[in-house]
């Protein structure tokens, strides 16, 4: 078990004997994939915040109920990427070791495995990295249960609008390459793609998949590079995103949009490509410019020894500050308590104010960024403030 | 050896009302692990009915599982859930008999790569067939809990655990027997080698599907990385073998220590679950080679030669 308590709350503990307020503490859990095929993502999205929040209650002097103050403490366990394990661990902690609140598992298949399990025990699952079609079924089911994301439509209805912009400014004509990585959430993109675009006016010049895990996608930027589209759209996970982009500056595809989708926000992308990177556009977002985003950064940077993603990574410690302040607004450890609380109220995060839909949707995300002079910046979302102006692909040169 | 047989088959049958009764007694978290011990007893099991006599080791326990994931997740929305299970037993049972047929004329290391393929395959044409139909992630919601599926996955282990009982005694099970000892004897005596082959790995293919698709409504959301993961497969030899396959009861000896070590590891090191896993496999394949069937029998026959003695 890895038990965050820092020095500063060793300390705090202590000092806390001779305060007026009582100090507690407040057992929290953590379910993620330390080893599997996600492994990689959730070591840059889900773990360091983990660790990163646990580390700024607990300076802040832990979270306020009332007259006591709790320190929270995380049990962390691995489900290797194994929906039953994510089970057998959320049961774990509900039973054996009573955490009094559990954070949300990592990725779409292991929070919705994990979410009867929530539910039987009256759990709040504020989720961060699940994305899913089926809010409305699902919360049915589950009521405690919360999406913040966003959806597939959204991100792709945001590209559009973004292109659409370019266009009427004479920028880039109506041709796209679009290309897809042929699992989940590569396959649901593309099908929302497809219509979009052809309602906006765009023709699909060439359109194409490949299976998740092809290692050289040279033929795949060929094949878009023959079609001589204006703009090349790729629904990508983290390696082919890597990759396309590899092949892209090979083949110097000359392209006024270039769109990759998962980990283009990633700040290992704008390492690798350096000013190759400048108006490559990706899934999702940040407001760059908030004060609060970049202290953010500084804090994740010092604590975790590593710098966040552009996306999901403030998403993810936004949900967590969701049970902060729940537990702080309910003024109760009681879960009924701080879920009704969940339910009723709107919290202001690191990513701006979040409300809930009658689905218990977040329906205000960042749909998509822009690399721009070596910062991810936002450029498109669903009602979310800092957008900035996207900018037209220069060609891969120096 | 009448009696015997009724013996056994008495103690088989209190040992499943025991354990069919776990979850009127315990919390959550012990049923949770009872799902995980029921769900490999009927995998192991059955790999094992095949497995054992035979010497083919069959790595294709994903593939059949993640058909009968897959059978739950499409049809769950058209027929009732109870058609679904005979009809992932009966599609986990035609697929393993068309391998059967491709691959077991062939010696057995062929027949290892193509079953350890054969996951994959089945995996990639799902992903084929979503990728040109647009289906998105399929969501499994029922009121199905977790004692709806344990003591269906308990059923099922008993029906695996009858089927081996009957099969042993059947002119099968002789053929089998002889087959595994030596297949040229076997041929020569006239027992149509392949196509007992073929008839006794469509079990394994059967009840993997039908474990598979009793697991879909407790995963909720089935995606193919998910109903298809290649760790599953090695999970069954590796319990399967720590049982031992020479007799019926074996695997589930093996299956019961390895969950609750597994659980032991992943509770309390989960920086080093997959590493300590390792380990302690290496420490038992060096300490128990036959298996704690082999122990056990050890056991029992130095306590009857004590006995002897005395």
């Amino acid at each position: 078990m890895t038990r965050y308590l820092t020095a500063a709350s060793l300390v705090a503990l202590v000092a806390g004997g001779g305060a007026a307020f009582a100090q507690e503490t407040l057992t929290i859990g953590a379910v993620g994939p330390k080893t599997g095929p996600l492994a990689g993502g959730a070591a840059v999205t889900y773990w360091p915040n983990v660790q990163l929040w646990a580390h700024d209650v607990n300076e802040a002097g832990g979270i306020q109920v009332g007259d006591t103050s709790y320190m929270v403490e995380i049990i962390e366990y691995d489900d290797q990427t194994n929906p039953g394990q994510t089970i057998q661990a959320v049961q774990r902690l509900a039973t054996q070791d009573e955490a009094d609140f559990i954070l949300p598992p990592y990725s779409t298949g292991l929070n919705l495995a994990a979410a009867p399990i929530y539910d039987r025990f009256g759990y709040p699952q504020v989720t961060s990295t699940a994305n899913t079609g089926n809010v409305d079924e699902l919360s049915d089911q589950f009521p405690n249960l919360y999406v913040t994301l966003g959806a597939a439509s959204g991100m792709v209805g945001g590209l559009i609008d973004v292109m659409t912009e370019l266009r009427e400014a004479g920028e880039i004509d109506n041709t796209v390459a679009m290309v897809n990585v042929a699992d989940a959430f590569g396959i649901e993109l593309a099908e929302e793609a497809r219509p979009l675009f052809e309602e906006a006016g765009f023709e699909i010049v060439y359109d194409s998949s490949y299976p998740l895990g092809t290692q050289d996608l040279s033929p795949v930027i060929q094949g878009a590079s023959d079609a001589n589209p204006s703009s090349f759209v790729a629904f990508s996970y983290p390696p082919d995103t890597f990759a396309l982009t590899e092949q892209a500056i090979i083949e110097e595809l000359d392209v006024g949009v270039f769109y990759t989708a998962v980990a283009t926000a990633f700040p290992a992308y704008g390492e690798r490509f350096g000013p190759a990177a400048n108006g490559v556009m990706g899934i999702g977002g940040v407001n760059a410019d908030d004060a609060g985003f970049q202290d953010y950064v500084a804090r994740h940077l010092e604590v975790t020894g590593q710098a966040p993603d552009s996306w999901a990574s403030p998403m993810v410690y936004s949900t967590f500050q969701i049970y902060q302040q729940a537990i702080e607004g309910a003024g109760s450890i009681d879960r009924a308590e701080v879920s009704e609380y969940i339910a009723n109220n709107s919290f202001d995060t690191l990513i701006g104010p979040i409300e809930w839909d009658e689905n218990n949707n977040n329906p205000a995300y960042w749909t998509v960024g822009q690399w721009q002079d070596g910062t991810y910046r936002g450029i498109a979302s669903t009602g979310r403030e800092g957008e900035v102006d996207p900018i037209v692909k220069q060609g891969w040169g120096e | 050896m009448k009696g015997m047989d009724t013996k056994s088959l008495g103690l088989a049958g209190l040992v499943l009302l025991v354990a069919a009764g776990l979850p009127l007694v315990s919390d959550a978290y012990l049923l949770s692990i009872g799902v995980t011990i029921a769900m490999y007893t009927c995998l192991a099991t059955s790999w094992a009915l095949f497995s054992g006599p035979t010497h083919y080791i069959s790595l294709a326990t994903a593939a059949f599982f993640g058909i009968g994931t897959y059978t739950t997740g499409i049809g769950i929305e058209h027929l009732p859930y109870w058609m679904l299970l005979p009809i992932a037993g009966v599609l986990g049972a035609v697929v393993a008999a068309l391998v059967g047929v491709a691959t077991l004329r062939l010696s057995g290391v062929y027949f290892v790569i193509f079953t350890l393929g054969l996951a994959e395959l089945i995996r990639q044409i799902i992903t084929w067939g979503q990728n040109v139909s647009g289906a998105k992630g399929i969501y499994v919601l029922t009121s199905i809990t977790e004692e709806h599926i344990y003591w269906q996955l308990l059923g099922l282990a008993a029906l695996v655990f009858l089927g081996g009982f009957l099969i042993w005694r059947s002119r099968l099970g002789f053929a089998v027997r002889i087959l595994g000892d030596d297949e040229d004897v076997a041929r020569h005596a006239g027992i149509h080698t392949a196509r007992v082959k073929v008839l006794l790995f469509m079990i394994p293919g059967a009840v993997a599907a039908i474990t598979g698709a009793m697991l879909a409504p407790r995963y909720v959301y089935v995606e193919p990385s998910i109903a298809f993961t290649p760790m599953l497969s090695f999970q069954v030899v590796i319990m399967a073998l720590l049982g031992g396959t020479g007799r019926l009861w074996g695997p589930v000896v093996g299956v019961i220590p390895f969950t609750l070590l597994w659980e032991a590891i992943s509770g309390t090191f989960p920086n080093q679950t997959t590493l300590l896993l390792g380990l302690s496999f290496l420490v038992i394949v060096y300490l128990l080679p036959r298996g704690f069937v082999g122990l056990i029998e050890g056991g029992r026959a130095r306590m009857r030669a004590g006995g002897a003695m005395a």
